[in-house]
């Protein structure tokens, strides 16, 4: 019946049965580590908007899972189950073709996202669920709405920084392509989005190049 | 094996120091001085003013503490950077001289290794999540393939950066972080402060803002002192968390002048206590900035062979964590 499949950072996520369906059981854990009444706050607010989002996105074809019943006082969500492999589990033992193939998708699906109004907060591999052809984007916890130039571009700055700090190799490669599927959804939007990467990073504590520009 | 001998030098910024780290008995000195403002934040040429007035007692007391001669020592190790221009200079200006003097080898070591690889040292954890926390930092990092990866860092100003100026605009005194906290303990309600989380990242200077409007607004500074360590420690466990479960490591480690905070101890104690990780924090004689860590980064880079030609040991002020060879590390 019920089987854990991972406790993550803030949430245990668990497999079960809801009327018949295979489903993701997200439970929002209570944290000790801070004031009962913060985290109380951060639970709900967090479950609420996580769920607002998740239908969001599925009413405009983005590759989520779907949303069957929310429990606020339980920070709960239920949604179907995903059955794929996450991305982060299979990036060593990718080739460049197929890592060229998924970030080009992603790259389409984010675009997608940020045209309708999302920012996803937490773009990391381990956010991403391949199936088949298509990348299943998990974990909308840190997403909020917004079509901020800023918030769009702190979006990806994330996910580059995710692939610089845990698949180094990849990282050319992986957001080249990336950035030519966000084109096909964004168009030349995408430009306005790294020229303000650039600058995100400029921002970042002892950065060489930053002097440089002052200069 | 024969025994090494390394002296480090610290003047990133308020802290002058010097160490002496030995391969077959350990640390054997840590000297410092701390460069403490009459009033406001660190004034970089008065820092270094002071600097150049304590590093000859300093220097003294490390190698009589250490009872050993410059003669004894393998090599001169150095923290080039990140930090503030003026006091890099100083530190950087003893050591030249030390190498030339002495002729000795000069052993470039960047700050925030020090302060991880001290960390690792104190604590003999293997592959730690690290949690570096002081005036100038807020970062998490492990390793990663050759490099300490960053992997959630603030967006904008330091936690301690945070909490000490809070500190001073409401006269609590300076270092902040102990004064804020000795009234977080007295505080009872916990005020509508922004939590700011994005993705593995925080952000503490709309903390400090609200933080600061509502102490004019006359709010209790116990409450506001409370509200903002609660809220402002929890952020970076939470991000802590995030990149723990992200990393898979099993160990985290807290270093940093923040590091001697028990608060933020208990809190880390409690999330990795969730994941079953080991939670430590650096020995408090290592948590501030010190001489004895850069003369050990420094002993584990002349070991792999990283030393700098005395008319190429410019001082690199950016100097980024991620920027380093971490040649000692491979596994």
């Amino acid at each position: 019946m019920a089987e854990i499949l991972g406790i993550g950072a803030e949430a245990i996520l668990v497999k079960d049965k809801f009327y018949g369906f295979e489903v993701v059981r997200k439970t929002r854990i209570r944290k000790d580590y801070r004031n009962s009444v913060l985290d109380e706050r951060i639970r709900r607010r967090r479950t609420l908007l996580e769920a607002r989002i998740l239908a969001t996105c599925k009413k405009n074809g983005i590759p989520v899972p779907t949303v069957l019943h929310v429990d606020l006082d339980k920070a709960e969500i239920v949604m179907d189950y995903i059955n794929g492999v996450r991305l982060r589990d299979i990036m060593d033992s990718l080739n460049e073709e197929e890592i060229r193939k998924y970030f080009w998708v992603l790259g389409k699906e984010v675009g997608l996202l940020h045209k309708v109004g999302i920012v996803h907060g937490d773009l990391t591999t381990s956010n991403m669920i391949l199936v088949r052809d298509k990348i299943f984007l998990i974990d909308f916890g840190l997403s909020y709405f917004s079509k901020e130039l800023e918030d769009r571009a702190v979006d990806i700055h994330l996910l580059l920084r995710a692939l610089e700090s845990t698949h180094p190799r990849y990282v050319e490669t992986a957001f080249q392509e990336f950035v030519k599927g966000y084109r096909e959804v964004m168009g030349g939007y995408v430009e306005s989005i790294l020229k303000r990467l650039e600058e995100i990073r400029m921002r970042g504590r002892y950065i060489a190049e930053r002097r440089r520009k002052i200069k | 094996m024969n025994e090494i001998l390394v002296i480090g030098i610290e003047s990133t910024a308020h802290t002058a120091g010097i160490g002496i780290f030995s391969s077959t008995r350990g640390i054997l000195a840590n000297e410092k001085s701390e460069y403490k403002p009459i009033s406001g934040g660190i004034h970089p040429r008065e820092a270094a003013e002071h600097h150049s007035k304590t590093f000859p007692s300093l220097l003294k007391s490390a190698l009589e503490k250490a009872n050993c001669r410059m003669k004894e020592i393998a090599a001169v190790a150095v923290a080039l950077g990140p930090g503030m221009g003026p006091c890099l200079r100083i530190g950087a200006s003893l050591a030249r001289a030390l190498a030339l003097k002495y002729g000795k080898p000069l052993v470039p070591v960047n700050h925030a290794i020090a302060h991880i690889e001290i960390a690792r040292y104190s604590t003999r954890m293997e592959d730690p999540l690290v949690i570096y926390v002081a005036g100038g930092n807020t970062l998490i990092t492990t390793y990663v393939e050759g490099r300490y990866r960053i992997f959630g860092e603030t967006l904008d100003i330091s936690l301690g950066n945070c909490l000490d100026t809070f500190a001073r605009e409401t006269e609590l005194g300076f270092p902040g972080v102990p004064e804020v906290e000795k009234l977080y303990h007295k505080g009872t309600q916990l005020l509508d402060l922004p939590y700011i989380v994005k993705g593995q990242d925080v952000s503490y200077s709309g903390l400090l803002t609200h933080a600061l409007e509502l102490f004019k607004k006359g709010y209790a500074i116990e409450d506001l002192c409370y509200s903002l360590v609660e809220i402002a420690y929890s952020m970076l466990v939470e991000v802590a968390e995030r990149a723990l479960v992200h990393t898979k490591k099993k160990e985290i480690v807290l270093t940093g002048g923040v590091a001697r905070s028990k608060i933020l101890q208990k809190k880390l104690f409690l999330m990795a206590k969730i994941h079953n990780a080991r939670f430590s924090s650096v020995k408090p004689e290592y948590a501030g900035d010190n001489g004895a860590m850069i003369a050990y980064a420094g002993y584990l880079a002349l070991t792999s062979g990283i030393v700098i030609p005395v008319d190429k040991s410019f001082i690199k002020p950016l100097w980024r964590l991620e920027q380093v060879e971490i040649p000692w590390r491979k596994f």
